[in-house]
């Protein structure tokens, strides 16, 4: 388990809408701001598209660590989206708890299309956040054989 | 036919219109007049004269009062305008010419040269990186450098680069070899020295030599003496050639002899070896002739070693000859061998550089006794080693850098004394400088203006010189022709006499039959340009042919008869290759340096100087002086350079430019469009807080401007959003914004409109980036007039706790040590206090553009004295020139709404101009039909992108294209140098056919820029667009992980992995065309209503206008005279004849709306008629668009006794008072104004905008009836903006007076005892009145009693003022119209929380309702003056013209679709979707209308039974998506 725990790299997935976030990180991108690997954009119109489901089924998939990140609140291109996202995260975050794999490993974040330096920290956070947890408990049943897929 | 219709129909032919518009400026005005114009069919030329467009907003951080991010609401609109078909985007450009009338002009455009193609630059980054020059960003406001190629921002639009390039810097003119200078020096700052060695040997084949004999001309002209001192420029070139001789590889430059002719030169002085080297560099045979025993003419024999090191020469002529040229030593012409036996050896071509080596005979009594020498065979004696003996004292005839050099070589001699004799004062010695100077510490003595009579001898031999003074060495032609003075003679004794009076070429060796031709100077004839002499194939250059001159100017002469040779052994016409250099165009910026001197931008700071060998050292010895710069000096010395070519012609970034598109030789050009209308949206510039002095600004680091604070604030910004002081990083703690810097002073007489809102912007930004950050605002008044302004302006006060300061500082001082800055303030009462803060940031006003007076001159325009164009009120967009249109910044300073709409309002003008020939110039993309590939398997094609290096570099790209070709579905894969590059994109149309691609992946950069480009090539080979998937390797990978290339490689193939999964399950998405209808529905008869349904009139829609009263005209029927006491009763009335005579208008009085329904494009209203007995009559009409234009009303309440008494009265009352009897008004003497009535108050928080105005016109009026009347105005804040501030100052300067009153001391007016307030009767125990203090109550008790008494809090006395008053007129605020809120719900418009209607984004969309094709107007959106009314009702007709203009509309694509199977009619989809959409239709079951769903897919994440999905993010596409992250971890 230790071992584990020293090489472990964890998988983050970042669920972003099209007009802040993702532009925050090519932003990041144009600015050189460097952040860890770990972390893999899947681009989506708004956060207010992103499902409670899609959370969940990322974390079931094997991400060690999920986050949600729309525009400015008050600030969503579609007006609302971003606050429709905000409360599926909170419900999301208490059925993780729920079933053990810990709300903690789900966050909701808003930042501007201008804030490539915060789309980094957000990712550098989030990293050593879910590397200080360790891997998913899913993760850690597939790495003992108890779930085959 | 009569002949009259005949001449009609003949002029409209003549005149015949053209569907193409003019939009001058790139700002986000001219792009809004472009956007609405493209998109109602119309062709658009956005002429921009900086190199992108998006203007000032793209500087900004975020926008009040929302704190939208600027660059997230702009860029969606570069992006949409960059790649709009029917928007030609000239950037660089200007107008030059505007020619023809409205309808049919034809203007010219001058274009400056961008030297970067477009089509071809890929931004990748590489030509910025190498560039060695740094110029002040004027995108972060001079915060920080930018490069001479750069493009400012990453989302700047064109998405490619820009040389900023004048043609070239006055030194490298000035050289006559044209060496890049400013190259070198630039490289050499950033310690490039390789490259700036090569570059001085691209032009100069001795750079050793020539850095320490060179007389340097450049540095005359170097625009740095005009700060302190030239540039050292000879001394980093000598840095450079030391570095080399220790540091660098030295020239291994290689050849192949690829001609067969052979070159003859003769001569292996500088002029010779040049030619030879660049012959032999273009391929020739050369064979030098010399008819010494050693290479290198006068450089060797005539320079002495102490300047000239024999090893240097040796060196670098050796480098020359290694390129194989044949040297023939000891070999004369004329005594071993002539021209024509040259010519019977092969030889084609000859170059003549024999120097001139003979000297001047000085013909005086004397000049052949013994001691008397000849300066060059003296000279060489010395060089080649032999025993000179000059004698004990030594005298030198001359004034050049051969006397120097004889005199200087004496005293190493051993000459104990040596005297200059020098016709020429020591300014006209054409030495240079720094000879004469090391001569004089050598102890050479000058005698200047002295000349030679004759040489006195005894025994043979010289004894002394006998001298004349001189009154003058040149004639009036500049001519040297000497003049003596008589009887001046005086004699000098001596051993030698060193005649060094000049040189001339032995041309002993010409015979006959050579045919060349001598000039009257006794040198060699030659064709100025091509250097050919008169026999043919024979050139000459050099001293030979010039006479003495200059080695850098030998150089230029080899250079020059190389290139003539080539030619003319080419075939070509020699005078057509070397005329070149003629053609170039100089722009030296001396203006421009002397300005930046003058305001302190250029700090002072001496040259370096070498350092040398002291006298003592130097003195009997032949060691070199000059000792050369360490390498720290020549950087230091090269950071001084003030780039004024900017661009240094350095050329490193054409050497790495991947696609090669950067271009040099760009030159201007003009270019012709023919065009209907011309919009012109030139912009503003920010007032130079420099020109204020006392402010410090330029002086002092911590004072900054708004603009700057701004790009502080900024996360893109040079700090990344922190908050730092320039001098020294530290985060200020106290903050002061000083406001109105260049607004309301004595050269600004108007008010700049934004700055007390972006002040308060950045005030909140500051407190909300550091918490602990104190700010005060020093502020006249607060004007926030806008919409939301006065929310956020409390807020700023409350939440944010901004302390605002009502008075203006006068100046700013800095505190010794801590760079802190004290600012003395008056404050009120209290008197005089101080201040100390860490940052003071001067709210700098708005300028018209520079651009602005010269357009106003080039179209005939009355510019007002500020430079703006102030139109007339009742047509504000309308310039006196017909055809031409106004918008934005240019008409005033305004906010970003404000302009938007008069943006699009003159594109509503310009669009009713032209309506006949909409759509007669507009493209359509035509792309071959669409393959069925639904019966396909995926097809993947995968396309990786090196980028250039940017994501080669890092990512092993090879790696991941290999990864890709084992993952399911992928068929193909290539990996390009840049996939966006034409030939790639023409390459992958090929690939899609060959490999029958079905599905693309690009892995490269960002679908934000560039998977339009991408899709556009799909649908080019016939694939459906949603077909697409990007995999953005680059900006999520490459560039974020740099430093660790395996985790990026990896990271990058699980990109690639997730998008190739994704594309396998994409489906072909189409849009179909649904019919709209093409009238529009106008709510409201007033101004704004009449003007709007006008304009769709002129715009060829039918128009229904609906007026609720039984007359049109609204609000505006109860004013009578404006600003410009003009009568807006003439306005109302001409609109009513213009509607009534409109046969597209169709009018319904007592008319309202009472169902409505149907969306964008198709909409049905049902109008109800009351009938003059009371009887409804409905009808149900059809539109595309409807406007909101139901105005808004004067507010009503018992605030301050209204009601009470018949003298306390509205604005809107007295108006009507004065119009109809100003003759009553003659007896009212005192008069007292109370402002925000009904404004700014609990109950309406917000300002009415217009009463301040109000209250400044009618207090003006009522002084030019009773010039003697006193008149009060109590106010809180005057919000006077823009021009009307000109009022304020005149009602000031005829003694009005103005007092202000807060919240806490709010005034009172008196009725017969009783106390009336804000909210009417103030009812208290006991009301403390001081009667002492009534003044001017008159004698008359009873009148006394009767008298309208107020009583106001005066805080700059600190005291009640209680006043009198015949009349007391309350400035009413404006509510919204009766019925609005029914209305909204009606409409599914919403409105905000003070019931004005909403528009759908406070900036950018500020005429647009959220719901698709409602748009607003006039006072329904928020009070305004009459000129923003009409303003405004023009921009909402122009941006449903974009809709009603459309044949089809385009419904469908990546929208939410419904399956009717699944709904159980919850209506959550109705309940959630924030732009109510959805519907239960009548099968019971949601319903969501393809042509209104903007495609957010909230209502699908939200629906409980999953039955809505939103197309091309499936859940299957999306958790394919994600699931292949993890297929090869488990």
């Amino acid at each position: 388990m230790n071992h584990i725990q020293d090489n472990f790299e964890p998988q983050i997935v970042a669920l972003c809408c099209y007009y802040c976030a993702y532009a925050a990180a090519d932003l990041a991108g144009t600015s050189r701001i460097q952040y860890p690997t770990n972390v893999k954009i899947v681009l989506f119109p708004c956060t207010g598209k992103v499902d409670e489901i899609y959370m969940l089924r990322t974390f079931e998939a094997g991400a060690d660590g999920v986050y949600v990140a729309g525009c400015l609140e008050g600030n969503c291109h579609f007006l609302t989206g971003n606050l429709r996202a905000k409360k599926r995260v909170q419900y999301a975050k208490s059925l993780l708890d729920e079933i053990g794999i810990g709300g903690e490993r789900l966050e909701m974040y808003n930042l501007s299309s201008a804030e490539g330096q915060r789309f980094a920290e957000i990712a550098l956070e989030m990293t050593e956040k879910i590397r200080a947890l360790g891997p998913s408990p899913l993760n850690q049943l597939k790495l003992k054989g108890g779930v085959t897929r | 036919m009569n002949s009259k219709k005949m001449k009609e129909d003949h002029l409209e032919d003549r005149n015949e219109k053209i569907g193409a518009v003019l939009v001058v400026g790139g700002g986000i005005s001219g792009i809004q007049a472009s956007l609405d114009l493209a998109n109602s069919g119309f062709k658009v030329y956005l002429v921009e004269k900086s190199p992108f467009i998006g203007g000032k907003m793209t500087q900004l951080d975020k926008t009040f009062p929302t704190n939208d991010c600027a660059t997230c609401i702009v860029s969606p609109k570069l992006v949409e305008c960059g790649r709009h078909l029917n928007i030609d985007k000239l950037t660089l450009a200007e107008v030059e010419e505007v020619k023809g009338e409205a309808g049919n002009f034809t203007v010219t455009i001058k274009r400056k040269p961008r030297y970067v193609d477009i089509s071809a630059c890929t931004s990748c980054d590489e030509c910025s990186k190498v560039c060695p020059v740094e110029v002040p960003s004027e995108h972060n406001a001079e915060l920080t450098t930018r490069k001479a190629i750069y493009k400012p921002f990453a989302q700047a639009y064109p998405n490619a680069y820009t040389l900023d390039k004048f043609d070239v810097a006055p030194c490298k003119l000035t050289c006559p070899v044209h060496i890049s200078i400013q190259g070198y020096i630039a490289l050499i700052s950033k310690g490039k020295f390789q490259e700036a060695i090569d570059l001085v040997r691209e032009r100069m084949p001795f750079p050793s030599i020539c850095s320490r004999i060179c007389n340097h001309p450049c540095e005359k002209n170097c625009r740095r003496g005009l700060v302190d001192e030239p540039m050292a420029i000879n001394s980093l070139k000598r840095f450079l050639a030391d570095w080399e001789m220790i540091n660098g590889n030295g020239p291994d430059r290689t050849v192949s002899i690829t001609h067969d002719d052979k070159v003859a030169i003769v001569g292996a002085g500088p002029a010779g070896l040049t030619a030879a080297y660049d012959l032999a560099l273009l391929g020739y045979q050369v064979t030098v002739f010399e008819a010494q025993n050693e290479a290198g003419g006068m450089l060797t024999f005539g320079i002495p070693e102490y300047r000239l090191p024999r090893e240097i020469i040796k060196r670098e002529i050796d480098y020359i000859l290694k390129l194989g040229i044949e040297l023939k030593l000891n070999s004369r012409l004329g005594r071993d061998f002539t021209i024509q036996d040259l010519r019977g050896q092969g030889y084609k071509t000859i170059f003549l550089s024999i120097g001139a080596q003979k000297s001047r005979e000085l013909r005086v009594e004397g000049n052949q006794l013994g001691g008397v020498f000849k300066a060059i065979e003296f000279l060489l004696n010395v060089n080649s080693g032999k025993k000179v003996d000059p004698g004990e004292k030594v005298i030198v005839i001359g004034g050049g850098n051969v006397a120097m050099d004889a005199a200087r070589s004496a005293i190493r001699m051993g000459a104990r004394e040596v005297q200059v004799v020098a016709l020429e004062s020591r300014e006209e010695m054409p030495s240079s400088d720094e000879e004469i100077r090391e001569a004089e510490e050598e102890g050479v003595i000058f005698n200047h203006r002295l000349g030679p009579k004759r040489i006195l001898g005894y025994d043979g031999k010289v004894m002394g010189l006998e001298t004349l003074k001189v009154k003058s060495v040149f004639d009036s032609d500049g001519r040297f022709n000497p003049v003596f003075i008589p009887d001046t003679e005086s004699v000098i004794q001596t051993n030698s006499v060193i005649l060094a009076i000049g040189q001339i070429p032995d041309l002993s060796f010409i015979q006959k039959e050579d045919g060349i031709s001598v000039s009257s100077r006794e040198t060699i004839s030659v064709h100025g340009r091509t250097l050919a002499t008169t026999a043919a194939g024979i050139f000459a250059g050099g001293d030979a042919v010039s006479g003495p001159a200059t080695f850098v100017e030998a150089v230029a002469s080899g250079h020059h008869a190389a290139l003539s040779i080539d030619a003319y052994l080419r075939g070509e016409d020699p005078a057509k290759v070397v005329s070149d250099e003629e053609k170039r165009i100089i722009d030296m910026r001396e203006d421009e340096i002397n300005e930046k001197i003058r305001k302190g931008q250029i700090k002072k700071r001496a040259r370096m100087e070498m350092p040398s060998l002291s006298p003592e050292q130097r003195l009997h010895n032949f060691k070199e002086v000059q000792q050369g710069f360490t390498m720290e000096m020549a950087v230091e010395e090269a950071k001084r350079c003030l780039n004024c070519g900017i661009c240094s012609e350095c050329w490193q970034c054409s050497k790495v430019c991947p696609p090669k598109c950067i271009h040099y030789d760009d030159q201007p050009r003009l270019e012709e469009v023919r065009v209907g209308a011309i919009i012109l949206a030139p912009g503003y510039e920010v007032y130079d807080a420099r020109n204020s002095p006392e402010l410090g600004f330029g002086r002092y680091p911590n004072v900054i401007t708004s603009l700057q604070f701004e790009r502080l604030l900024s996360a893109a910004g040079p700090t990344g959003g922190h908050i730092e002081r320039l001098s020294d990083g530290r985060k200020p703690q106290r903050i002061a914004f000083l406001q109105c810097v260049g607004s309301r002073d004595q050269d600004h007489g108007y008010c700049s409109s934004v700055c007390c809102m972006y002040a308060t912007k950045e005030a909140i930004l500051a407190r909300e980036h550091e918490p602990d950050i104190e700010v005060d605002i020093y502020i006249m008044d607060m004007r926030a007039f806008g919409k939301g302004y006065d929310d956020y302006y409390n807020r700023a006060v409350e939440e944010y706790g901004i302390n605002y300061i009502h008075c203006r500082p006068s100046s700013v001082k800095e505190m010794p040590k801590s760079g802190n800055l004290l600012i003395r303030y008056q404050d009120g009462k209290d008197g005089l206090k101080a201040r100390e803060y860490d940052l003071v940031v001067l709210s700098v006003g708005i300028e018209p553009c520079n651009s602005s007076l010269s357009l106003g001159q080039k179209l005939g325009l009355k510019l007002n004295e500020y430079g703006f164009y102030q139109g007339d009120l009742f047509q504000p967009l309308v310039s006196d020139r017909s055809g031409v249109f106004v918008c934005g910044a240019f008409t005033g300073p305004k906010d970003i709404p404000e302009s938007v709409m008069q943006a699009s309002g003159s594109a509503a003008l310009a669009a009713s101009l032209l309506a006949e020939k909409r759509g007669s110039l507009i493209v359509e993309k035509v792309y071959p039909p669409e393959r069925d590939v639904s019966t396909e398997e995926p097809r993947i094609g995968v396309f990786v992108c090196h980028c250039g290096s940017n994501i080669a570099g890092v990512v092993n790209v090879n790696e991941v294209a290999e990864y890709a070709r084992d993952l399911p579905g992928v068929v193909y894969v290539e990996t390009n140098l840049f996939t966006c590059s034409q030939d790639t994109i023409h390459q992958m149309q090929e690939r899609i056919k060959e490999h029958n691609l079905n599905r693309i992946v690009v892995s490269a950069c960002t679908p934000l820029t560039h998977a339009p480009i991408f899709q556009e090539t799909m649908q080019g080979a016939g694939l459906n667009p949603y077909l697409f998937e990007m995999a953005n390797i680059r900006n999520q990978c490459s560039w974020v992980h740099a430093a660790e290339p395996e985790k990026a490689t990896e990271k990058a193939k699980e990109i690639v992995g997730m998008s190739v999964a994704r594309a396998a399950e994409l489906e072909p998405l189409t849009k179909f065309p649904i019919p709209l209808n093409h009238d529009a529905l106008v709510l409201g008869g007033g101004i704004s209503g009449m003007t709007a349904a006008l304009n769709f009139a002129d715009q060829g829609f039918d128009v229904h206008l609906v007026e609720r009263e039984k007359q049109l005209g609204g609000m505006a029927n109860r004013i009578h005279y404006i600003f410009d006491n003009r009568d807006p009763g003439d306005l109302v009335s001409s609109l009513v004849r213009m509607v009534e005579g409109q046969p597209r208008i169709h009018l319904h009085l007592n008319t309202v709306l009472k169902k409505f329904s149907g969306f964008v494009g198709n909409f049905r209203s049902t109008l109800s008629k009351k009938q003059d007995g009371a009887i409804e009559e409905e009808m149900d009409v059809e539109h595309g668009a409807i406007i909101v234009a139901v105005g808004g009303q004067e507010y009503s309440g018992p605030d301050y006794g209204y009601g009470k008494d018949e003298r306390i009265v509205t604005q809107l009352e007295l108006e009507e008072r004065i119009a109809s009897n100003n003759g009553a008004f003659k007896e009212i003497k005192d008069v007292v104004m109370i402002q925000c009535v009904g404004s700014r108050t609990k109950e309406h928080p917000y300002c009415s905008r217009i009463c301040c105005g109000e209250a400044v016109k009618n207090a003006l009026k009522l002084k030019e009836i009773k010039p003697d009347s006193r008149i009060f105005v109590l106010y809180k804040d005057i919000r006077t903006y823009e021009f009307m501030e000109e009022y304020y100052t005149e009602a000031r300067n005829k003694g009005v007076i103005f007092v202000r009153y807060d919240d806490e001391h709010l005034p009172e007016v008196i009725v017969a005892g009783t106390h009336y307030g804000q909210k009417g009767e103030i009812k208290r125990e006991r009301i403390d009145s001081d009667e002492s203090k009534i003044q001017d109550a008159g004698d008359d008790e009873s009148k006394r009693s009767n008298l309208l008494r107020i009583r106001v809090y005066e805080p700059i006395l600190g005291e009640m003022l209680d006043l009198s008053a015949d009349l007391v007129v309350l400035s009413m605020g404006v509510v919204p119209a009766a019925g609005s809120e029914d209305l909204s719900r009606l409409l599914k418009a919403p409105i905000d929380k003070d019931g004005f209607f909403l528009e759908a984004h406070v900036k950018l969309r500020p005429v647009d309702v959220a719901f698709e094709g409602i748009f607003l107007c006039g006072l329904s959106n928020y009070p305004k003056y009459i000129h923003e009314a009409i303003a405004q009702a023009q921009a909402a007709a122009s941006r449903a013209a974009t809709i009603l203009s459309k044949k089809q509309l385009e419904v469908g694509g990546a929208i939410a679709e419904v399956d009717s199977e699944k709904c159980a009619a919850c209506l959550t989809c109705v309940r959630v979707c924030p732009y109510c959409v959805p519907v239960i239709n009548t099968d019971g079951v949601a319903q969501i209308d393809p042509a209104a769903c903007q495609g957010c897919g909230i209502c699908s994440a939200e629906c409980p039974a999953r039955a809505i999905s939103l197309r091309h993010y499936l859940d299957k596409q999306i958790i394919h998506k994600v699931e292949s992250l993890f297929s090869g971890v488990a």
